[in-house]
């Protein structure tokens, strides 16, 4: 039975009705289109149904054996006392119990709190400040976008590397910087007050061109005519800044923190090759106890509750930025 | 993308409302000459504190021998000792990682246009039931932290049926663990690069299949041969992230090798730096290896980089 689709046809069918792509009667001329489109045979409809689903097959596929079949299988993970070896054996909560038991998990968290706490801001205040300063036609554009953003290509892999030798405490250069001006043997990454302060300035070295460019990209939106209507109405720089260009990017900047916020929850890298957690554990944060759970005791139940707990700390806290922190701004 | 670095990526991925495009730069706005000179040195400033640790690198990576632990530090070496290099290639099999790193890249990025092009093509142009859920499950895999996921991936890569020893049930053997295979597959596709080239494709002007479809086209011509090389400008900015991703993974390639000949760059570089710490020069030699191809890659791209995340409204 041939059902008209713009009439009453599978669900595709009206949509395609909505959005004008279909005719109300074979060989209408529509005035507004710019050229007759005629309705899309049933068979045609159902060549397009199969191609999408064709195409949409090979990626979601993948994300379904190795996204979502992975979660399934952590949840059910984190109930057991499975170690890769022998045991596979259900034990209840028993591996929560022990996450919020264990002395290295709240240091792992307390570590990773700082981190988050003072990387984020620092970065998204430096990173706005370069957009503001770089939003304008200007020679060397093109070398400060370039400079600023080579970090952020480099792996954090090779940058860590490089700042192991940059903060030595007999050779590196950042040493010898403060011994010029009097402070001797400071040792960035051995001294347990200066680790993570060390690690938190080379993440933002490293992420800096990266939240810069974001705000370059959000200023453009920002329409010029704005500016002109409180220049004519006397506001002088600060006040355009705070009253115009800060809530104006507010979206720009959600999007940098939920983004930055899931990322600083994740630190692994730098802290791996840097300090490998340590000295005395005083950098060494939750992914990287999720990691020496699973990949060095091998205890994976008790890795995956704690990655369950870390999922939990960051839909939490996705959750809190985007009740407070979106707030739609219209100037127009 | 599941691998490790595309935690840079994810970073960057969360589904964003699209901001209306403006792809023209402000007109200029000069200042005063102080300011204008006051910006300047601000930036050359930062620019040299961002630059300084890649020109230590290099640097070091050539200084002789007698010039890598001095007070002060040596920063222009008295003659340039390219051999480091050769000793540094040699020593840790530095060029097998080189290449396995250059296959997982050029692996990752080719999988990820293909497949995220397909996709987003069709989420965003053709007709289908379930395609609204089907992209929002989609999307919704970003929210995912990765390590929620990295441990049972580890464990199924390990029980592919039929592979590395297994059997149809896929006990007994390895499976895909320290294989190409297990480093590439779960990387493959990433709901980032499905969700950009979406919004690519979304504003395309629809007369252009249409005309294709009366001609009696097929939908994978019509996509091959008139969609795709419209979407060039958003798959160039997909492929510089993708290799990107598959160069500087880590934590992936870490836990998924075994063996030495398997082993990708960023990973022989912590290996290396265990066992050669005192060797500077080789060290930073390994390490200009890692990063110049991506900041070579980066620099022929970036115009595409900058605009692809305007097209997008990446920017939120």
């Amino acid at each position: 039975m041939a059902v008209a689709p713009s009439e009453q046809g599978p669900p595709w069918g009206s949509a395609a009705a909505a959005e004008g792509r279909v005719l109300p009667f074979p060989g209408q001329r529509r005035t507004d289109a710019p050229a007759p489109v005629p309705r899309p045979s049933y068979s045609q409809e159902r060549q397009q149904a199969v191609a999408g689903y064709l195409f949409v097959a090979p990626a979601t596929a993948i994300f379904a054996v190795f996204t979502l079949l992975p979660v399934l299988y952590a949840a059910y993970l984190s109930f057991t006392n499975y170690d890769v070896f022998t045991r596979q054996d259900w034990v209840g909560l028993s591996n929560y119990q022990a996450v919020f038991e264990d002395e290295l998990f709240w240091r792992a968290l307390q570590n990773t709190l700082v981190y988050t706490a003072f990387s984020i801001p620092i970065g998204m205040l430096l990173g706005l400040g370069l957009a503001l300063l770089m939003n304008r036609q200007m020679k060397g554009l093109g070398f400060y976008r370039t400079a600023y953003y080579v970090p952020v290509v480099s792996s954090m892999v090779a940058v860590s590397m490089i700042w192991i030798q940059l903060f030595d405490p007999l050779y590196g250069v950042a040493s010898q910087g403060l011994e010029a001006i009097g402070l001797r043997g400071v040792d960035f990454l051995g001294d347990p007050a200066l680790a993570m302060p060390s690690i938190i300035a080379v993440s933002v070295w490293k992420v800096l061109g990266w939240n810069m460019l974001i705000y370059l990209a959000g200023l453009q939106g920002v329409p010029d005519s704005l500016y002109e209507a409180a220049r004519i109405d006397g506001a002088n720089g600060w006040q355009q800044l705070r009253k115009l260009t800060v809530p104006l990017l507010a979206p720009t900047t959600f999007f940098i923190f939920v983004t930055s916020l899931i990322g600083a929850f994740q630190v692994f890298d730098q802290v791996y090759v840097m300090t490998g957690g340590g000295p005395a554990n005083a950098t060494t944060t939750l992914v990287q106890q999720i990691y020496n759970a699973a990949f060095k005791s091998f205890d994976m139940g008790y890795a995956a509750a704690m990655s369950f707990v870390l999922f939990g700390i960051v839909l939490v806290a996705s959750l809190i930025s985007q009740r407070y922190g979106r707030s739609e701004v219209e100037y127009q | 993308m599941a691998l490790a670095d595309q935690r840079l990526l994810r970073q960057q991925t969360y589904p964003v409302p699209i901001a209306p495009v403006r792809d023209r730069r402000r007109a200029p706005r000069r200042g005063p000459l102080a300011a204008s000179v006051l910006r300047h040195l601000f930036l050359l400033v930062g620019a040299a504190i961002m630059l300084m640790p890649f020109v230590w690198m290099i640097s070091t990576s050539l200084k002789p021998a007698d010039q890598l632990f001095t007070v002060p530090p040596t920063w222009i070496p008295r003659e340039l000792r390219w051999d480091t290099y050769v000793k540094a290639m040699g020593a840790g099999n530095f060029g097998r990682y080189a290449l396995n790193s250059l296959l997982l890249a050029v692996i990752n990025t080719i999988s990820n246009v293909a497949l995220a092009s397909l996709a987003g093509y069709a989420f965003a142009r053709l007709a289908f039931p379930g395609r609204r859920v089907l992209f929002v499950l989609v999307l919704a895999t970003l929210m995912v932290p990765y390590q929620v996921t990295i441990i049972p991936l580890f464990i199924i890569i390990r029980h592919i049926p039929l592979a590395g020893g297994n059997d149809l049930f896929g006990g007994g053997g390895i499976g895909w663990i320290n294989s190409y295979w297990g480093l590439t597959v779960p990387g493959a596709v990433g709901a980032f690069g499905i969700f950009m080239l979406r919004q690519f494709f979304q504003q395309l002007p629809k007369d252009l299949e249409d005309a294709a479809r009366i001609d009696g086209a097929g939908e994978l011509r019509i996509f091959l041969q008139i969609m795709f090389p419209l979407a060039l400008p958003a798959v160039a900015t997909l492929s510089i992230f993708s290799f990107q991703a598959g160069w500087n993974a880590f934590l992936w390639p870490l836990l998924i090798t075994t063996t030495d000949e398997m082993r990708t760059i960023q990973v022989g570089l912590t290996v290396f730096v265990q066992q050669y710490s005192t060797q500077w020069d080789q060290l930073m030699a390994a390490t200009v290896v890692a990063t110049l191809p991506i900041i070579a890659m980066f620099a022929v791209g970036q115009r595409y980089l900058v605009r692809g995340i305007a097209f997008t409204g990446l920017k939120g």
